[in-house]
């Protein structure tokens, strides 16, 4: 047995090297397989269902990819598309996908996994007990369900598979676990369930797990009981060390991956270095979990906010300028109270120190002096008026605040005009659950198309 | 000396929007050992403000890896989180002064 996956970049959208992609394709691999998608941008991707990636960078690597494809005639497989992989951002990637095919003159069969949950749904699994909270998940309650304003469940290895069984060329998936997309097609032609998985997580992204993630494509090569990593790019190699130091990559435990169907657990696993500069990989344990189990994401609107920046460079403000913003904000509270009639409890206003401690807030341990400050002024409330009312009485202060009574007034520096700025809203993820399902596929859906 | 001179790197990330992970690479096994020694949960829980029942410590000694999970200070994205990608929280330790 020998099963290709060929993995060209760790994310759509991010470029590859296309060269190592040509090589890629001589060693004759069974399938493309891509991640399009992930949570670590943030919420404002799910809140929306929309795309981090641009369309037109998306569509150029897509369509390297789709030439690819014909060329071999060999499926491709993306998953998590339009980075959140909800039904909107799977769609927005199927009229990609037929725009090209229709560029390209090509004829071709599309299967869509639709990964989409209906909120009436989850509510009814939480209500009756069938959702789980996961490691530090926040309190949930059937309002926060009902308001989410999008929910994916994230597909693994069966639902993936029902995908391929369509023998579509071309497979578009919605929110899935990364490593699931390079286990499928080895777990259905035989290779053993730790293997596959244990690929999965150490080829998710490309080519972090060798010498020089810039080069992005590898291959890897199955048995039934191990795997070989190797990288296509020339100047890349692969070692024992890079390819199982990718288990710790942002995952929370290294030894052990949480996945739908069960956990893979690397704690015996071996890593051997080949003659031919591959890795080979054996030894990992899967655990099946009798009770399947979905996770889910979702984001709600947490409420609108707006932004303003001012440039503190006058020494004095700059040393004091805590003392400053504590008198700006409590003058604005006091307008905001009289003249916008607002509670104090419907929004907030953060002050954050560019330069001084902005990043890392009460964390900061470092105390230099900046030759300047730039203070970011975050504005949150229920409604985008309001965050506007407010950075608008904001402004004057910002602009001549004086600690001092009796001086003339100072002016600060505004970089931007204008120098405030609605964000919209303010979406933020609210889920950290599984859901448990009789059945693989019954929270997911399949679509056929032939172009 | 501060950690970030002892060590060969240190890295942040989410793991999910709700952890936050800390990868602390070491050149060696005497390293590693020392790491083990002075970065414990008592520590971590001082520098991070976080509860030390909520840290996980994990000794990667095949790899002198030290991983440090704890829950994300903010959840990743919302209203009072300063760092989408996580990606400064080491700097947290690779700036701490060890004797």
């Amino acid at each position: 047995m020998n099963v290709k996956v060929l993995v060209p970049t760790g994310a759509l959208g991010i470029t590859y090297c296309k060269k190592a992609l040509e090589r890629g394709l001589k060693e004759k691999p069974d399938i493309i397989v891509v991640d399009g998608g992930s949570t670590d941008s943030g919420p404002a991707y799910l809140g929306k269902g929309k795309s981090k990636y641009s369309r037109s960078s998306t569509k150029s690597e897509w369509k390297t990819l789709m030439v690819a494809r014909e060329k071999l005639k060999i499926p491709l497989l993306i998953g998590s598309a339009g980075t959140c992989g909800t039904d909107k951002t799977v769609d927005w990637f199927l009229e990609i996908t037929k725009e090209l095919a229709k560029e390209l003159n090509q004829n071709i069969k599309i299967t869509l996994l639709k990964c989409s949950q209906s909120k009436k749904n989850i509510n009814k699994a939480f209500l009756s007990k069938n959702l789980s909270p996961l490691n530090n998940a926040p309190k949930i309650s059937s309002k926060k369900i009902i308001n989410c304003t999008n929910i994916v469940g994230l597909a693994g290895v069966e639902q993936i598979t029902e995908a391929i069984n369509t023998k579509a060329d071309i497979i578009i998936c919605g929110r899935s676990t990364d490593a699931s997309l390079i286990a499928s097609l080895p777990i259905m032609k035989g290779v053993d369930k730790a293997i596959a998985w244990h690929a999965g997580k150490i080829g998710e992204c490309g080519a972090f797990c060798t010498t020089n993630p810039r080069s992005g494509v590898i291959l890897i090569s199955f048995k039934k009981n191990g795997f070989f990593i190797k990288p296509v790019s020339n100047n890349t190699k692969v070692t024992p060390f890079t390819v199982s130091a990718h288990m710790v990559y942002e995952n929370s435990n290294p030894f052990t991956l949480i996945e739908p169907g069960g956990h893979l657990d690397v704690k015996k696993a071996i890593y051997e270095k080949q003659k031919d500069g591959s890795v080979y990989v054996t030894g990992a344990n899967w655990v099946k979990d009798n009770n399947y189990k979905i996770k889910l994401e979702g984001t709600y609107v947490e409420g609108y906010q707006s932004i303003s920046i001012v440039l503190i460079r006058d020494e004095t403000y700059v040393k004091s300028i805590k003392k400053w913003s504590k008198q700006v904000e409590n003058k604005v509270k006091k307008i905001v109270d009289s003249s916008l009639s607002l509670k104090k409890k419907n929004y907030k206003i953060q002050f954050r120190f560019v330069g001084k401690n902005a990043t890392l807030g009460s964390l900061e341990r470092k105390t230099v002096e900046p030759n300047e400050i730039g203070v970011l002024v975050v504005v949150t409330a229920k409604k985008q008026y309001e965050c506007e009312e407010i950075s608008k009485i904001l402004n004057p202060l910002l602009l001549h605040h004086s600690l001092f009574k009796k001086t003339e007034l100072p002016t600060f520096s505004f970089p931007l005009s204008p120098p405030s700025f609605n964000i919209g809203k303010k979406y933020a993820f609210c889920l950290n659950h599984v859901i448990s399902v009789k059945n693989p596929m019954d929270i997911f859906k399949l679509e056929k198309y032939s172009i | 000396m501060r950690l970030k001179e002892l060590v060969k790197k240190i890295r942040s990330k989410n793991a999910g929007p709700f952890l936050l992970t800390i990868d602390i690479f070491c050149s060696n096994r005497k390293t590693f050992e020392t790491i083990i020694q002075k970065i414990t949960k008592i520590e971590i829980s001082r520098l991070y403000k976080i509860p030390k029942k909520q840290i996980e410590i994990f000794p990667i000694k095949d790899l002198f890896i030290v991983k440090i999970t704890i829950p994300r200070p903010n959840i990743q994205g919302s209203s009072k989180d300063r760092d989408l990608h996580g990606a400064s929280f080491g700097i947290i330790l690779e700036e701490l002064k060890i004797k």
